[in-house]
């Protein structure tokens, strides 16, 4: 009963995501550890992490779908709360390192010893535990996201203007963390990191065992916005996305609506960072740089906003075309693909890979219906 | 108490006496010379005094050359060299060389001493008076009470009135600082210290505030607080100018930006690769004059305007009938598609040009500084002020007064009724993106003079120029330019408590919390067209 009510939510090519991403989760380490290098079956760890940087990127995707697939609210800021999340991360990961630092020093990370920091600040405090660094992944873009979206829901600020403000929130973090002063490693950031929960970060081991994590977080992650948007709320999302005043006008919060699957998306994305860290073994504020943001955006034009699975498709088709372009003589033309692709989807295909499959299906639907019937109708005088 | 001073007045007295008989000089010098042979410390201190008092033309070099250790002095007579190591006679003044017997006049600390006495006292009468300000600059330092007589003789006679008020702050200076001068004198002297008002007044003023009592001290530290009072307001203007300076930069990256996205509504992410644009085809036509008439080069500037007008327009009206006209009603989509576009454009002049910083060099006319009302303004930006509001004004003619403008601004307001009165709706869009892209070029041109020309050019306006077009209206020339004023004002006055960076911080928040309370900017247009 249950099962049959998730499997009509899901969608079919929601199941079919599902069952790619489990598949993965599992074939993927097991083809890493279980057989030997040298098989052709064989993954190595370095495609390992390579894909579990994809998999983190279609997490964020698919929270920036959330927004602006189904509610119309593009974010050109996103970026920052993945890399909040991935901050987040990272600051429980430098504590780990101890006095393993080249200082020794069983508290202050290195950087910190190295501008003659005298104790920990404030903000590092209680990131040597576990559970409280993952509770920051979630509050830190959450809280920030909640303030930012309550001053700018409230006085209605929409469309383009809340594009450019949430630009400017990125452009501000990004300053901000380049500044030694914030405490939060400044221009390098946080990287060298060698324990997590006690095991080696390096060890194959443990990256097999983040890149589970990863494809858990993945399946979960969809799995509640499909939930979202398949609810009357998410009905009331998509009016929202449509017809702003109408909707406020048939007596709906409209601000009410937009804060909570705002939140919701940031700390999405505030996950992403922080599984992508340790996979990555570095965070700087470079994550923080509005491009990054505009890139996720483009992740999700190109596979098919509004659609969740094309979000996820879009973030690995894209960062797989650009792990071959930027590598190899290609790389001085990776610029050019990128923008390309942003005209190109923007004017040839508005719904992305996924709308173009549905239109092939659809004629091939259409054709075969066709062909049917004149099937039906040649045989009829027989 | 040392010897000194005292001896030196009386040498300078004695300036003072022969300066006043004119033939005596060669004899004076002759004689002065004579006793540089002695090779005595005596007679070469009454020697360095005859040198001074014969003011003749090579006195200074001779007295120079002393304190050098380049004077020689020898049976055949008495030698120095100058810093290249030439030799002279200094009978004449004319070159000659140094004979081998001719050995060099040794000096100790007090003849040392003397010997800088007598060069201020004769700089302070040099026919120079350039030379003469700096002797008085010095003496002001100094406060060398033995100069005292030499400045005052030489007051009267003084023309000049820069250097006229240099003797007498340096006289001020000497009278402040004799303990044992009269009061009133003192008193005088302090307020015509005051007058003075620059750092130096103040740190001699504080440096006697101490040290004295009653009305002296009293008009002394009056004189501290006007002086503070004046710098605290020369340091406001200098702040203020520095941010009208950054506001014109703002507004001159922005204001193209005003028209593509504050008059169309077109979010225009490749507005600033048009800048980029603007200066590199700055660079190329320098580059052009350097090769083919390097004479005419002061002229590239301002025929790189036109061109880069015509060049950045093009690639707009390119990018509009390419791209843009399809994306009309889809702002979002727009903004994907150019941010596209810009990184095309990027890195097709990355791959033209090369990744590096272009060098375009300032010409003449734009080179140094000047100083007004205490301010240090250099040229450069005082032309990119003026240009900036030059092209301000020619935009708003262009937007108020001509055909262009008027049917511009009807399609904006209404474009199905401007499109039935017969307005090439089409034609003008195309025509009005490429007037904002071609000004974004130009804007390209000014600042390829205070910014690297790098392929990376453009990103680091694009965010600043959205901020001012959003905060101050859109659609609204006017309240661009308060808004960029306004913003490279405050900026600048954030500079100083709390650093580049984070002042940038503090007003990129303060922008969003604004746009919260006004989501239409400073001046926001009102009516039902702007509504969605």
């Amino acid at each position: 009963m249950i099962t049959a009510r998730f499997i009509r939510l899901m969608e079919g090519r929601g199941l079919l995501f599902l069952a790619i991403v489990a598949a993965v989760g599992v074939l993927i380490p097991a083809c890493n550890l279980l057989i030997p290098p040298g098989s052709p079956l064989h993954i190595s760890t370095g495609t390992m992490v390579l894909i579990g940087k994809y998999l983190c990127y279609a997490m964020f995707a698919i929270a920036l779908d959330l927004v602006w697939g189904y509610c119309g609210i593009l974010s050109l800021g996103h970026g920052a709360f993945f890399a909040l999340g991935g901050y987040a991360m990272g600051m429980y990961l430098m504590r780990q390192i101890g006095s393993r630092g080249v200082y020794g020093n069983p508290i202050l990370p290195d950087f910190m010893v190295f501008l003659n920091y005298k104790e920990l600040p404030i903000t590092w405090w209680g990131f040597q535990h576990f559970p409280y660094a993952m509770l920051m992944v979630l509050l830190v873009p959450g809280l920030l996201a909640f303030v930012f979206g309550w001053l700018a829901f409230r006085s209605r600020v929409t469309g383009v203007y809340l594009s450019i403000i949430t630009q400017a929130m990125t452009y501000a973090l990004w300053l901000s963390f380049f500044r030694n002063d914030m405490g939060f490693g400044g221009n390098n950031g946080l990287t060298d990191f060698k324990d997590i929960l006690g095991f080696n970060v390096q060890a194959q081991g443990t990256r097999a065992g983040l890149f589970v994590a990863t494809c858990v977080a993945l399946i979960l992650t969809f799995v509640i916005a499909r939930l979202i948007v398949a609810s009357t709320y998410g009905k009331v999302l998509v009016s929202i996305r449509d017809a702003e005043s109408r909707t406020r006008f048939l007596g709906y919060r409209v601000e009410h609506h937009k804060l909570l699957v705002w939140v919701v998306s940031a700390m999405m994305a505030g996950v992403a960072g922080a599984l992508y860290v340790p996979q990555v073994g570095i965070i700087n504020p470079s994550e923080f740089h509005p491009a990054n943001s505009i890139e996720a955006v483009v992740w999700v034009a190109i596979g098919g906003r509004g659609t969740l699975v094309g979000a996820a498709l879009g973030a690995v088709v894209v960062n797989y075309l650009k792990t071959i372009f930027t590598s190899g003589w290609l790389a001085a033309y990776w610029l050019f693909a990128l923008g390309g692709l942003f005209v190109l989807v923007t004017l040839a295909m508005p719904k992305g890979l996924i709308g173009v499959w549905e239109d092939v299906r659809s004629r091939l639907k259409s054709r075969k219906a066709v062909a049917d019937s004149k099937a039906a109708s040649g045989q009829a005088p027989t | 108490m040392r010897p000194a001073p005292l001896l030196r007045t009386l040498a300078l007295l004695v300036v003072m006496c022969l300066g006043a008989v004119g033939p005596a000089f060669a004899q004076g010098l002759d004689a002065g010379l004579e006793r540089f042979k002695a090779d005595s410390f005596g007679d070469t201190e009454a020697g360095i005094a005859a040198v001074a008092a014969s003011a003749a033309p090579q006195g200074v070099a001779i007295l120079e050359a002393l304190a050098d250790r380049r004077l020689f002095a020898g049976p055949a007579g008495v030698f120095y060299r100058d810093k290249a190591g030439q030799g002279f006679d200094a009978r004449t003044g004319q070159p000659a060389t140094v004979p081998a017997d001719a050995g060099m006049v040794r000096l100790n600390n007090r003849l040392r001493n003397a010997v800088q006495a007598a060069l201020g006292s004769m700089t302070l009468l040099s026919p120079d008076p350039a030379q003469r300000f700096r002797a008085a600059e010095a003496v002001f330092r100094s406060r060398d009470a033995s100069a005292l007589a030499t400045i005052e003789a030489a007051l009267p006679k003084e023309t000049v009135p820069r250097v006229r008020r240099a003797f007498e702050e340096a006289r001020a200076a000497i009278i402040l600082s004799t303990p044992d001068a009269p009061e009133a004198g003192r008193i005088a002297a302090a307020q015509r210290i005051a007058e003075a008002g620059d750092s130096d007044a103040i740190s001699l003023l504080r440096q006697f505030s101490g040290q004295t009592s009653g009305g002296l001290k009293a008009v002394i530290d009056q004189g501290i607080a006007t002086i503070e009072q004046a710098q605290r307001i020369r340091a406001w203007a200098q702040t203020l100018w520095f941010g009208i300076s950054l506001g014109s930069v703002l507004l001159l990256a922005a204001i193209g930006l005003a028209i593509t996205f504050g008059v169309m509504g077109v979010i225009n992410m490749a507005h600033g690769e048009m800048v980029m644009i603007g200066a590199y085809v700055t660079f190329v036509v320098q580059e052009l004059f350097r090769a083919h008439a390097p004479h005419l080069l002061d002229w590239s500037l301002p025929l790189a305007i036109p061109l880069a007008f015509a060049t950045a327009g093009l690639v707009g009206v390119a990018i509009e009938r390419g791209v843009i006209r399809f994306l009309y009603g889809r702002p979002l989509e727009t903004l994907l598609a150019t941010f596209g576009i810009s990184l095309v454009l990027q890195q097709a002049i990355r791959t033209w040009f090369g990744p590096t910083n272009r060098e375009v060099s300032a010409p003449s006319y734009m080179a140094g500084s000047f100083e007004f009302i205490g301010l240090q303004i250099t040229y450069g930006r005082l032309w990119i002020v003026l240009f900036t509001l030059c092209v301000f004004a020619l935009l708003l003619l262009i937007l108020k007064a001509t055909p262009l403008g008027l049917q511009m601004r009807a399609v904006t307001q209404n474009r199905r009724m401007a499109s039935a009165m017969g307005i090439r709706t089409r034609f003008v869009d195309a025509m009005t993106f490429g007037l904002g892209s071609g000004i974004a070029g130009i804007a390209g041109v000014a600042l390829s003079q205070i910014d690297n020309v790098s392929p990376n050019l453009g990103q680091s306006y694009i965010i600043d120029s959205f901020m001012v077009v959003v905060f101050g209206g859109v659609g609204n020339l006017w309240g661009t330019l308060v808004a960029a004023f306004t913003l490279g004002i405050a900026n600048k006055m954030l500079e100083p408590f709390a650093g580049a960076v984070l002042g940038k911080i503090i007003i990129l928040v303060l922008l969003i919390l604004f746009i919260q309370k006004r989501p239409r900017g400073l001046f926001a247009l009102k009516g039902r067209a702007i509504e969605q």
